[in-house]
C-alpha cells in the first residue's frame, strides 16, 4: 500500500509540525477551522466518521494566552461527551435528539486552552462494541480499507483523525476503545490513568473503568491534548488531587537501560503475521537503541476478559437504568401502565448489544448469584492490579501489541459476541488495572499495526515521551493519515 | 392460648438538617417552592453528572452515631440499590449497605426496673427519593424531595411490646432533634418509621416470621400498629395457620395492617459498591471536633433546666420532648424573665394561641423578644395577666404588631386606683347576692366567681391581686 497521505494536510508531518506553522503564523486558526471543516465534509460521506459537523466552530469565549495549549486547532469529539447546546447521543436511540445541558469539565478545558470542537464522532452504542457498528446512525469505515472496520467503540474519533479532518479527537476508554480503533487506523491512542482526566459531562457506560483518552495523529498530539483536558476537578469525586499534565520534551537516549516487560501470555495467543513482524521490528528497535527486554509471568491475565465484562456489565446494567422513558428516553408508549411505559422505551431504544451486557450485568449482580460473579470478579481484579504493580517494582514499561489482529471486516464479528469480545483482550488488563496506556502504530506492510505500552499509575509522561522518540527516530514511516482517495472507494 | 411473646425491631428514616442535598448543591425542599424547582443535574439524575457528597450530611450521621453510643467507621461506603420507579430518576438510590457510617451503639429506654437498652445494628446514610402526584388520568413527579440527605437507623429486634417500641421512638427522636441532627417533624415525613414485628411462644428461641409495616408516621400509629400486628399474627398462629413475610401498610382509619406484598414478590435491589465514588474517609480529627462541638444531650440539658433553673419534672420533660418550646424559653429566660414564668407563658399560652391561629412554632409572628416584652409589662403590673393574653393574640394576626402602641390605643393599662376597684367589687356583692350568701355559707370556691366579675367590669384591666384584697375586705365587712 502506498503511503501517500494528502499532500496539503497542514499536519501531514507530524502535530509538532503543525503549532509550529502556527505559531510561525504560516497558518492561521481561521485558515485550520476550514481546512478541517472542509475535509470533515469531504470525508464524511465514505467514512461516516461524524454524526455532526459543526457549521461554527464550539470554542472558548476568549482563551488566555498562557493557557493557549491548542492554539486554536480543532477537535473532533466523540458523541459520548457533553458539549452544551448540542446533541449528544451516545450512538443510541433513546437519547436521540438529547441536547447536553451542560459541557463536560473536559469540553470546557479544552475549550479554555484553545481547542475548538469540530463535531460529534460516531461510536458504539454507549461505548458498547469495538467496530463502531453498533450504533443507530450505522457502522464508521475505516480510511484505510473502507471495507475494513475502524475499530471501536471511538471508531469515528480514530477515522476522523487517520482521514485527516481533524489533528487529534477526544475519545473514551473503557476497555480499549481509545486504544484499539488506533491501532486499527494507525494513529495514536492514549488512554490516561483513571482519575487523570474528569468524567463530569462524560456519559457513563462502566464508571470504574472510563477514561477519557485522547486520539491523535502522534504521542506529541496526544500529549498536548491531555494537557489540555487532565487535571483534579471538583465535580468528579473520583479524579485525582495530583497536578494537571505537563508534557516535557524527551531528552536524548530516552531508551537507553529502560526495562520493559512483555508478559507470557504473548507466547501462548496466535496473532496475524503482520502483527508479529511489527511486534519483532519494534522489539528489534527497542534493543538497538539500548532497552532491556524481559518475558515476565502475569498468570492472571488470561482471566482478564472475563473479569472485564463481569464488571463492565454489571456497572452498565445499573448505569443505563436513567433510560427509562420517564426521565430520559421517550420513545416508549404512552398511555400504558408505568412497567409498560419503561419497557416499550427500553426495548425500542437500545440496541441489541446494549441489552445483552444490561441483561448479563442485571444477572450477575442479582441476589444469588452477586458473590459468584461481581464480587469474584472485583477480587480477581484487585489482585490482577497488584500483579501490574509487582511488575513495576522491578520494569519501567510493559509491552504487546494493542490487538492480535488489523482491522478485520465490517460485518465479520457482529454477529459473534465472544469473537467480538476477544479484540479487546490485550487492552482489558490496565483497564482494569486504572493504568496508563498508549498504542502507536507501528512499521508494518499492510493495514496498521498497533503496539501498546503500559506504564506504572500517573506515569503517562514516560509512555509519551518514549512513543514521541520512537516516531521522531522512524522518520520514515509515519502512519496515521490514511492514503487519499481511500481504498476500497466505490469512485475517483 | 398458649403464651407468646413479640420480638420487634424499628427502622427510622430521619431527614437531615442540611442545606443543600447528600449527592449536590440543590437546595433541600421547603415546602413553599414550586415543583421540580430544586433540582440539578445531580439530583435529577442526568447522565455525565456525578454524586458530590456533601460533608456536612457525614458530620449529621456522626452526631447521630455518637447521640446513640455507635461507633463510628472512619472508613465506609455507599453502595447503589436499583429499582424503576418514577420517583427514583437513576433508577438506582444511593445507600450504604455493607459498610455504613455508624455501627452498633444503643438508646436507653424505660426507668428503673424497666429500663433497658436496645441495640442498634447501624447507620446508614442515603438518599431519598422524588415524590409522585396522581391527578385524574396521569402522575406527575416532582423532585424536589430527591436526593435530599436522610439517615437510616436500624434497631436490633430488642423490643417485646408496643409501649418499648413507642418508648425507643419517641428516645430517639428526642436523641436526634437535640443533637441537631433533624427536625423531627413528623407530619411532614421527616422523621418516619417501618416497624417489623413477629412472634414466638414463650420458650422459644428461633425467632418467628415477620411481616414489616411500613412507613407509620406518628408514635402513637406505631404503638396501635404493632398492637394490632401481634394480636393478629397471635390469633393466625393459634387457629393453626401461618404467619408469612410481607410489607404491610397501616390503616389508620380503619386500625388495622394490610397487606400490600408477598415477599416473592420483593424486588431483588442488585446492591454493588457505587463505582461513581471512592471509599468515604472520615479523618479522626474531623472526628475530635464533630464530638467536640456535639450539642448538648437532652439528658444533660434536663439536668440543667431542673437544677439551674429550678423546673418541675412536668415542665423538663413538657420541654426536653419540644426542641423548639425548649429554645423559646431559653431565648426568654435570656432576656430575664424567670424561667417558671417563661415555661408558663411559652407552654400555656403561646402554645394556645399558636393552636388557635393554626401556626407553627417555627414561624410564630410572636418572636421571643416580643413575648419578652409583653411579659415584662405584666411582671411591672402595667397590664394584667389577662391583657398579657390578649397582646399574644393580637400579635398573631397583627404584623409589626407594637404592645405599648396596642395598650394606649385600647386604654388596657391596669387599673389600681382603688376607688374604681373598690366600686367595682361593691357592685359585684349587690348584683349577686345569692352566690354571696352562698359564699359567706363556705362556699370558698365562689370566691373566684367574684373575683371574675370584677375583671369583667374592668374589661380586664383590673390589678387582680388588689381585687382580691379588696373583695376579701368588704365580704369580711359584710359578714361581721
Amino acid at each position: 500500500m502506498e503511503s501517500l497521505p494528502p499532500s496539503n494536510c497542514p499536519w501531514e508531518r507530524g502535530t509538532r509540525e503543525l503549532f509550529k506553522s502556527i505559531k510561525t503564523k504560516k497558518i492561521s486558526a481561521n485558515e485550520l477551522w476550514k481546512y478541517c471543516h472542509g475535509r470533515a465534509q469531504e470525508i464524511n460521506g465514505e467514512t461516516k466518521a461524524y454524526y455532526q459537523i459543526f457549521d461554527k466552530a464550539f470554542a472558548g469565549a476568549s482563551v488566555d494566552s498562557s493557557n493557549n495549549v491548542l492554539l486554536g486547532a480543532p477537535v473532533a469529539l466523540k458523541d459520548f461527551i457533553f458539549a452544551k447546546g448540542n446533541e449528544c447521543t451516545a450512538g443510541s436511540a433513546i437519547l436521540e435528539k438529547f441536547i447536553a445541558p451542560y459541557s463536560a469539565s473536559c469540553v470546557q478545558r479544552l475549550v479554555d486552552h484553545g481547542g475548538v470542537i469540530l463535531g460529534r464522532t460516531s461510536m458504539d452504542e454507549f461505548g458498547m462494541g469495538s467496530s463502531s457498528e453498533n450504533s443507530f446512525q450505522g457502522p464508521v469505515m475505516n480510511p484505510w480499507n473502507l471495507s475494513r472496520s475502524p475499530g471501536g467503540s471511538s471508531g469515528g474519533s480514530a477515522a476522523a483523525v487517520a482521514a485527516g479532518s481533524a489533528p487529534f479527537a477526544l475519545g473514551t476508554d473503557t476497555g480499549g476503545s481509545v486504544r484499539q480503533p488506533a491501532a486499527f487506523c494507525g494513529i495514536t491512542g492514549l488512554k490516561p490513568s483513571y482519575g487523570r482526566v474528569s468524567r463530569f459531562g462524560v456519559i457513563s457506560f462502566a464508571s470504574s473503568l472510563d477514561q477519557v483518552g485522547t486520539l491523535g495523529l502522534d504521542a506529541y498530539g496526544c500529549a498536548k491534548l491531555l494537557e489540555s483536558i487532565s487535571g483534579q476537578d471538583d465535580r468528579d469525586p473520583t479524579t485525582s488531587h495530583a497536578d494537571a499534565f505537563k508534557y516535557e520534551e524527551p531528552g536524548a537516549g530516552v531508551f537507553k537501560g529502560l526495562k520493559i516487560a512483555i508478559p507470557d501470555l504473548m507466547e501462548e495467543v496466535e496473532m496475524d503475521g503482520n502483527v508479529k513482524a511489527a511486534f519483532e521490528d519494534f522489539k528489534i528497535f527497542l534493543k538497538t537503541n539500548g532497552a532491556i527486554l524481559a518475558t515476565v509471568p502475569m498468570p492472571l491475565l488470561k482471566y482478564s476478559l472475563a473479569v472485564y465484562y463481569l464488571i463492565c456489565t454489571s456497572e452498565a446494567s445499573s448505569n443505563l437504568s436513567r433510560y427509562d422513558g420517564v426521565h430520559l428516553g421517550f420513545g416508549g408508549e404512552k398511555n400504558v401502565s408505568l412497567a409498560k411505559v419503561m419497557s416499550s422505551a427500553r426495548s425500542l431504544g437500545f440496541g441489541s448489544e446494549v441489552k445483552r451486557r444490561i441483561l448479563l450485568g442485571t444477572f450477575a449482580l442479582s441476589a444469588g448469584y452477586r458473590d459468584a460473579f461481581f464480587n469474584k470478579a472485583a477480587k480477581v481484579r484487585r489482585l490482577i492490579k497488584e500483579s501490574y504493580e509487582s511488575i513495576f517494582e522491578s520494569y519501567d514499561l510493559i509491552l504487546t501489541p494493542t490487538t492480535l489482529e488489523s482491522a478485520f471486516k465490517i460485518g465479520d464479528r457482529i454477529q459473534d459476541p465472544i469473537k467480538m469480545y476477544n479484540s479487546d483482550r490485550l487492552t482489558i488488563g490496565p483497564s482494569l488495572a486504572g493504568l496508563p496506556a498508549i498504542s502507536f502504530p507501528a512499521a508494518s506492510s499492510g493495514l496498521p499495526v498497533g503496539m501498546q505500552l503500559v506504564a506504572p499509575y500517573f506515569k503517562e509522561q514516560r509512555l509519551l515521551e518514549v512513543v514521541d522518540a520512537y516516531q521522531e527516530a522512524s522518520d520514515g514511516f509515519r502512519p496515521g493519515l490514511a492514503p487519499y482517495p481511500f481504498e476500497g472507494a466505490t469512485h475517483g | 392460648m398458649a403464651s407468646y411473646e413479640a420480638v420487634i425491631g424499628l427502622e427510622v428514616h430521619a431527614q437531615l438538617l442540611t442545606k443543600s442535598k447528600l449527592f449536590c448543591t440543590a437546595a433541600v425542599e421547603n415546602d413553599s417552592v414550586e415543583m421540580n424547582s430544586n433540582v440539578d443535574v445531580v439530583s435529577a439524575g442526568l447522565p455525565g453528572a456525578l454524586p458530590l457528597l456533601n460533608f456536612h450530611a457525614v458530620e449529621l450521621a456522626v452526631r447521630a452515631g455518637l447521640a446513640c453510643h455507635c461507633d463510628i467507621q472512619l472508613s465506609s461506603r455507599f453502595e447503589r440499590k436499583h429499582y424503576f420507579y418514577a420517583d427514583l430518576p437513576k433508577g438506582y438510590q444511593i445507600t450504604q449497605l455493607e459498610k455504613p457510617i455508624c455501627k452498633f451503639g444503643y438508646v436507653e429506654i424505660g426507668e428503673g426496673t424497666s429500663q433497658k437498652n436496645v441495640r442498634l445494628d447501624r447507620i446508614q446514610l442515603e438518599e431519598d427519593a422524588g415524590q409522585l402526584f396522581h391527578v385524574a388520568k396521569s402522575t406527575l413527579v416532582n423532585l424536589n424531595r430527591a436526593g435530599t440527605a436522610l439517615i437510616e437507623v436500624v434497631s436490633a429486634p430488642d423490643m417485646s411490646s408496643p409501649l418499648e417500641a413507642k418508648q425507643y421512638l419517641k428516645r430517639l427522636h428526642s436523641l436526634l432533634v437535640h443533637a441537631g441532627v433533624t427536625d423531627g417533624n413528623l407530619e411532614a415525613g421527616n422523621f418516619r418509621c417501618d416497624a417489623n414485628v413477629s412472634v414466638r411462644k414463650v420458650g422459644v428461641t428461633k425467632l418467628g416470621t415477620r411481616a414489616e409495616i411500613k412507613n407509620v408516621n406518628s408514635f402513637r400509629n406505631v404503638e396501635l400498629a404493632i398492637e394490632y400486628e401481634i394480636s393478629r399474627q397471635m390469633a393466625l398462629l393459634e387457629s393453626g395457620g401461618q404467619v408469612i413475610q410481607e410489607t404491610r401498610g397501616w390503616d389508620a382509619a380503619a386500625n388495622k395492617t394490610f397487606s400490600m406484598r408477598k415477599k416473592e414478590d420483593a424486588d431483588d435491589y442488585r446492591y454493588f459498591p457505587d463505582p461513581d465514588q471512592p471509599i468515604l474517609k472520615l479523618a479522626q480529627k474531623e472526628l475530635d471536633r464533630i464530638k467536640k462541638e456535639m450539642p448538648e444531650s437532652p439528658d444533660s440539658k434536663a439536668d440543667r433546666l431542673s437544677d439551674e433553673w429550678g423546673l418541675s419534672a412536668y415542665d423538663v420533660n413538657q420541654l426536653i420532648s419540644n426542641r423548639g418550646m425548649m429554645d423559646f424559653v431559653e431565648a426568654l429566660i435570656e432576656k430575664g424573665i424567670p424561667a417558671a414564668q417563661a415555661v408558663s407563658w411559652v407552654l400555656t399560652d403561646l402554645q394556645g394561641a399558636l393552636n388557635h391561629h393554626e401556626h407553627q412554632l417555627e414561624n410564630s409572628p410572636v418572636t421571643p423578644t416580643l413575648l419578652a416584652k409583653i411579659i415584662h409589662l405584666v411582671i411591672s403590673e402595667t397590664i394584667s395577666r389577662t391583657v398579657g393574653k390578649e397582646l399574644i393574640e393580637a400579635a398573631m394576626v397583627n404584623k409589626n404588631f407594637d404592645p405599648n402602641e396596642y395598650i394606649q390605643e385600647k386604654g388596657l393599662e391596669q387599673v389600681s386606683d382603688h376607688s374604681a376597684l373598690k366600686l367595682w367589687a361593691e357592685e359585684a356583692l349587690q348584683n349577686n347576692p345569692e352566690q354571696l350568701n352562698q359564699y359567706l355559707d363556705g362556699k370558698d370556691k365562689l370566691f373566684a366567681f367574684f373575683v371574675g366579675q370584677v375583671m369583667k367590669k374592668s374589661s380586664g384591666k383590673a390589678n387582680p391581686q388588689l381585687v382580691s384584697q379588696i373583695l376579701k375586705e368588704k365580704m369580711l365587712k359584710v359578714k361581721s
